[in-house]
């Protein structure tokens, strides 16, 4: 009993491994390869997750919904949406310094919470979206969930492979370039505000993405799930602890984080009951203090940037 | 190839740029001279697109350029160099030069998923030319090291080869020799020599070094507080009495 315990245990934490993963991803394209710094993640988070819930939820009254679709349906859509809500908040804030474009995108993230709540029409307001589909939901629950993460894991190695493949193509050398100096890079022929979009659309569609995997995980999505301490920081630290700039580097540095994550909630629960109230603040405090040791101790990460162009021009000549 | 008319660049109530107007011919090397603070490189800024002027207006391949982005400008033939290295210090030398040539097949995201094959056949042609260019400027040893630990001399010829991986027309050189010492000196001369003959590239050049000035040099611009002083061959310049009062006079022994 206590082993199939941990097995669920273990699955559970797998699949939000691969969802967080997914979200460093996208964060690893805007900020490890263009140098944006976005501190929104969760609103890109939550258009996906609602986008995909909208189109692939049950019927309502006087609710936008009832398309019917399949999931894989709702999780393109995610991207779509995420990707078109990108680019405004792109044409806007990139024209910012990096330091600006963070409080922007937090602004935005907020803002995007604050309508999720607030348009019932929408969004069902505070009681989100209910009764998503989720694919091969219908199994007993140890396979569901072991189903679950099949896809889950096949849609990150996709995603990674997409994303490795455009770091090591001219479009990565570019976006690394722009990256380390702007003005010779603009001087160098390149359309810098239009680079910088692609990248931010790119990254935000990924983390749309990872919004779906999470809402039809769940078969829910609720305004609760948009956190900006779980959906953005989190994130940011896993792509600072993994390594940013190195796709693998994201990937394990949510599978550390979330590890010490959930074991910290674990660790919390053990607690006399007068600090249990205290315990979420326990929890922040200790992201917060595995922050300041990374930054510390490895700000380049567990797995550094690795040197592309030398792979790159081996690979090339042999 | 290049005329510039009364331009003038404001900085909040300081002027760095006062009505300065001169022409450049193709297929020349023209030295721009005059003493810190004359306004050469804020010159270099407004020409090259990274500074737009207060006034004044700037023609290059006989269209009217004012106030063009640097990159518009990339496109158009006009490189630019600058006076402190401008690397991309966490790419490789080689990357450094690899990510000039415009329009690369795999600068566009869809062209990496869908048609990699061509990308390749892309990069493989930049690939050779980077190679060339870092052979010409004697950098192959340090073709895969990144470009932050070259040193500053190597950043020069760094600078250099960038404006040799596209189809340059006009190049602004902006103190090529400085920090760099003599035996790399004579052959950065060299190299622009054969630029300037075999590839065609006009150059515009400032540069403290009159040594250089004088080898390369046809004409020369001797610029003094934001205008032009002078132009001429170089004998001329160097022995007007207003330049000598403004600059040579007073910095002879800086020269070198």
């Amino acid at each position: 009993m206590e082993l199939i315990g941990l097995a669920n245990y273990a699955l559970f934490m797998g699949i939000f491994i691969g969802i967080y993963a997914l979200l460093a991803l996208g964060l690893n394209i805007q900020w490890g390869f263009a140098g944006l710094f976005n501190a929104g993640i969760a609103g890109f988070f939550a258009v996906g997750a609602y986008a995909s819930a909208i189109v692939t939820g049950p019927a309502a009254e006087g609710r936008l919904g009832g398309f019917d679709m399949p999931f894989f349906v709702g999780w393109l859509m995610a991207m779509v949406a995420a990707a078109l809500i990108a680019w405004p908040i792109g044409k806007i804030c990139l024209r910012f310094r990096s330091d600006y474009l963070a409080i922007a995108s937090i602004g935005v993230a907020e803002i995007i919470r604050l309508v999720v709540k607030s348009e019932p029409a929408l969004t069902n307001g505070a009681r989100g979206i209910t009764s998503l589909p989720r694919p091969f939901g219908d199994l007993p629950y140890v396979q569901s969930q072991m189903a679950y993460l099949a896809i889950v894991a096949i849609v990150l190695l996709g995603a990674y492979s997409l994303v490795e493949r455009q770091f090591n193509a001219p479009w990565g050398r570019m976006m690394r370039a722009i990256r380390d100096n702007e003005l010779a890079a603009r001087a160098m022929g390149k359309n810098i505000e239009r680079r910088r979009l692609e990248a931010f659309i790119f990254g935000s569609a990924l983390m749309g993405l990872g919004g779906a995997l999470f809402a039809h995980f769940n078969r829910s999505i609720t305004p609760e799930a948009i956190d900006p301490m779980v959906a953005t920081f989190l994130v940011w630290i896993m792509l600072i602890l993994g390594g940013s700039g190195n796709n693998r580097g994201a990937i394990l540095g949510a599978a550390m984080v979330w590890i010490i994550w959930s074991m910290s909630e674990i660790a919390t629960d053990q607690l006399p009951a007068e600090y249990a109230v205290k315990a979420k603040y326990i929890r922040l405090f200790l992201i917060g203090l595995m922050l300041q040791l990374v930054l510390r101790f490895r700000p380049e990460g567990l797995l550094p940037e690795p040197q592309r162009g030398k792979a790159v021009a081996d690979s090339n000549r042999e | 190839m290049l005329e510039l008319d009364q331009l003038v660049m404001d900085f909040s109530g300081f002027r760095a740029v006062n009505g300065c107007s001169f022409k450049v011919e193709k297929g020349s090397i023209t030295g721009l001279i005059g003493p810190n603070g004359a306004g050469k490189t804020t010159l270099f800024n407004l020409i090259a697109g990274a500074l737009k002027p207060t006034s004044g207006c700037i023609r290059f391949l006989d269209q009217n350029v004012t106030g063009l982005s640097s990159d518009a400008l990339f496109h158009r033939g006009l490189v630019r160099t600058f006076q402190i290295p401008h690397e991309f210090a966490r790419l490789t030398t080689l990357e450094n030069l690899m990510m000039v040539p415009p329009q690369q097949a795999g600068e566009n995201l869809f062209a990496n998923w869908l048609s990699w094959g061509k990308v390749k056949t892309g990069e493989a042609l930049v690939e050779k030319k980077a190679w060339e260019t870092l052979e010409f400027l004697e950098l192959t040893h340090v073709a895969n090291e990144r470009a932050g630990n070259l040193s500053g001399g190597q950043k020069k010829l760094l600078e250099l080869g960038r404006t040799m991986m596209t189809d340059a027309k006009l190049v602004l050189l902006d103190e090529p020799a400085a920090g760099v010492n003599r035996t790399l000196l004579r052959k950065l001369e060299e190299k622009i020599q054969i630029l300037n003959r075999d590839r065609g590239y006009t150059f515009i050049l400032i540069e403290h070094d009159m040594e250089m000035i004088e080898k390369l040099c046809h004409p020369v611009v001797c610029m003094a507080e934001g205008a032009v002083l002078i132009q001429g061959d170089f004998q001329t310049v160097r022995s007007d009495s207003r330049v000598l009062e403004a600059y040579l006079g007073e910095t002879t022994g800086d020269a070198a």
